[in-house]
């Protein structure tokens, strides 16, 4: 678009909604550290295949063998580079976390959206489905799933996508809720402004950021998910490498007592991921309100 | 009066609007009662006028201007825009004449989308409705802008960067940036400041000179009110208990609802004598079981043992005025008709017009007696009183 007058008049009118977010967000140190932890993590893991000296599913070296010069985290049982499967596990871990978080605020927001706005008998079917995927135990639905279903790396991310979209309906159906009462909706209706504008125009973008925050919940959840489920064997499959299956791999007693470097590694990215994933969750909830700070 | 006249068809009219909104109750929830919000109301609106319409909180004003522009569906009753019955429409002709029936809102905070800049508040309907293209919109907006009173380099800023007044300045501009013939001010002024009021109520006018707008002006200030309406309708519990030409409301209020309406704004002279003032007692009734008869009478102090048993019609109030001046003087009935007919004759000027007069009024008269509507002054109370 060309350089209108109202671009020229907003540059120097008034920093954009983006500066300020940016500005509030920056006020949470530790979550522009855990930001940065989060981004150091996601390009290592992007660029594991450049970093890791090995490949992470070969044998290149001794079993067992403890942190050396030579395998800086050592090697499993069977002889594999440890730092090299935790690059690739990284990978795996972020790759299911984003796009089960993906699937499942998708879902959630076309069913909120729709619930929320339209009411009535859509509003009840969808908020009772909702209930009922809720009052199921999480980690057994899961189980469930995931035995019907073919372990494996995209039969997971579905699972978890299909599963963890509850919570973020229910918090855009409230939402939705209170702005198609909004006297800016309201006005629009009149205006004889369409429903997709009405709906993703109007509605959804001050709806947005409470479905940014709660999506940074989904998506720790998930990669706990993900390693509880590889954990017991129903997630990603070796010989493929995930955080979770790594832990798995790591359970026997000898293994617990002497050979620390096949547990902690994994068990602390893990841990490391989730805590600054959920510091960003709550310093962009503080950004994103319009009402924290008068300006 | 005459002159307005030759438009017989009004721009809006409404016949025996009701809104009933169902209330929910018991252990299996279901539909325990109405809370009759508007409750069979009639009026009309011509072209390039302004309706007030005034009375307390939750008494239905806004409840009918969100049916006027198509918020909500009456209950029963119609809604005739240019005679056209807006309920009898198909979905596709409603569509095409929305855009023609605009609102403003009394809060203007929320009446614009606090993510969006001023710019794309007011473009987007505009591209959407064709009423102007991409070269030209930023042109349009700031004609809008001068007419309403704003400066051109707003136009990046967001909502919350303005003060109340210019909010609803951008409200306007929005409500008129579709070229309506009719809005529906709710209340515009009542979140605003007694100084910015002021403004805001000049430009409402000045703006409905310009263009020849018609308004429906909801409020319950009742300065504010007659300052921009040319006639108004007062509200009581879901009904209209007096209807008229807003000086004459004013100045010969009739219903007791209305006078006391009219006692109850302060005089702004510290020096003035104190008057007694007839302030009402008890509080509004339920609209949910609204009082049997006159739903006026628990808190008339006029109120007699018929108040509570009949429901009274709205009757022509001038005559009725008259009458009571009349029987005070004890003059007969002739005398009367023949007053009628002099006014009449005053207000044509001339005597072929007075008998086109005559006549009109005459038709008028038979279409109040139909439904209680026309251009004149009437009242919901037989006892009316000439205190």
């Amino acid at each position: 678009m060309k350089d209108t007058e109202y671009m020229k008049n907003r540059k120097i009118a008034t920093e954009s909604y983006r500066q300020t977010i940016v500005r509030r967000f920056r006020k949470h140190h530790l979550a522009a550290v855990s930001l940065g932890v989060l981004l150091f993590l996601c390009s290592a893991a992007v660029l594991a295949p450049i970093i890791a000296p090995y490949d992470p599913d070969a044998m290149v070296g001794p079993f067992s063998g403890a942190p050396c010069r030579e395998f800086l985290l050592g090697t499993d049982q069977i002889g594999r580079d440890v730092f090299s499967r935790l690059l690739y596990a990284t990978r795996v871990s972020l790759l299911v976390g984003v796009m089960a978080t993906l699937i499942s605020t998708a879902i959630g927001v076309a069913l909120g959206l729709i619930a929320g706005y339209f009411g009535g008998v859509a509003d009840m079917l969808i908020m009772r489905f909702t209930d009922m995927v809720m009052s199921f135990p999480y980690i057994l639905l899961v189980l469930v799933a995931a035995s019907i279903f073919k372990p494996g790396l995209w039969n997971i991310i579905l699972i978890l996508g299909f599963v963890d979209w509850p919570g973020i309906a229910r918090l855009v159906r409230g939402n939705v809720l209170s702005l198609r009462e909004t006297n800016f909706v309201k006005g629009n209706i009149v205006a004889g402004m369409p429903l997709r504008h009405i709906l993703f125009s109007e509605i959804l973008p001050n709806t947005v950021a409470p479905i940014l925050v709660y999506a940074t919940s989904v998506l720790a959840i998930s990669m706990l998910d993900e390693a509880a489920l590889s954990f017991l064997g129903m997630g990603v499959q070796p010989p493929a490498a995930s955080l979770g299956n790594m832990l798995n791999g790591a359970q026997s007693l000898t293994i617990l007592t002497s050979q620390p470097w096949l547990w902690i590694p994994p068990g602390l990215v893990i841990v490391v991921l989730v805590i600054a994933i959920n510091f960003v969750g709550d310093a962009l909830r503080d950004a994103l309100d319009p009402n924290s700070e008068k300006r | 009066m005459v002159i307005e006249m030759k438009e017989q068809i009004p721009l809006i009219r409404v016949e025996n609007m009701k809104k009933y909104y169902p209330v929910k109750g018991g252990i299996i929830p279901h539909t325990t009662g109405y809370i009759k919000a508007v409750d069979g109301v009639s009026f009309s609106i011509m072209r390039g006028e302004t309706l007030g319409l005034v009375g307390e909180s939750g008494c239905g004003k806004s409840t009918i201007g969100r049916q006027l522009v198509g918020l909500e569906e009456p209950t029963e009753g119609n809604i005739y825009y240019k005679g056209m019955n807006l309920s009898e429409m198909k979905k596709e002709e409603r569509r095409k004449i929305r855009t023609n029936l605009q609102m403003i809102f009394q809060d203007s905070y929320s009446s614009l989308n606090p993510r969006k800049h001023i710019y794309e508040i007011l473009a987007q309907p505009m591209l959407y409705h064709k009423v102007s293209t991409r070269e030209t919109v930023e042109k349009d907006i700031l004609k809008l802008f001068d007419m309403v009173g704003l400066s051109k380099n707003v136009l990046g800023r967001y909502p919350h960067e303005f003060s109340g007044g210019q909010r609803q300045r951008i409200s306007i501009a929005k409500a008129l940036s579709l070229n309506p013939e009719f809005i529906v001010c709710d209340e515009p002024v009542s979140a605003l400041d007694v100084s910015i009021q002021a403004q805001i109520l000049n430009l409402l006018r000045s703006l409905q000179k310009e263009l020849h707008l018609t308004l429906l002006f909801v409020g319950h200030g009742l300065g504010a009110v007659n300052y921009v309406s040319d006639r108004i309708a007062v509200m009581y519990l879901g009904k209209i208990v007096e209807i008229g030409r807003a000086e004459e409301v004013f100045r010969h209020p009739v219903h007791p609802y209305t006078r006391a309406l009219l006692e109850a704004v302060p005089v702004p002279d510290p020096e003035a004598e104190e008057k007694e003032r007839g302030i009402l007692q008890g509080e509004i009734g339920s609209s949910a079981a609204p009082p049997a008869g006159c739903r006026f009478h628990p808190r008339c102090p006029y109120a007699a043992e018929i108040c509570g048993k009949e429901e009274p019609a709205m009757i022509k109030a001038a005559g009725r005025r008259d009458w009571a001046v009349q029987t005070k003087k004890a003059a007969d009935g002739a005398e009367q008709t023949a007053k009628d007919a002099d006014r009449t004759a005053q207000t044509a000027k001339g005597g072929d017009k007075a008998v086109q007069a005559a006549e009109i009024g005459d038709k008028n008269d038979a279409a109040a007696d139909m439904d209680g509507i026309d251009n004149g002054h009437y009242a919901a109370c037989p006892r009316i009183l000439d205190k």
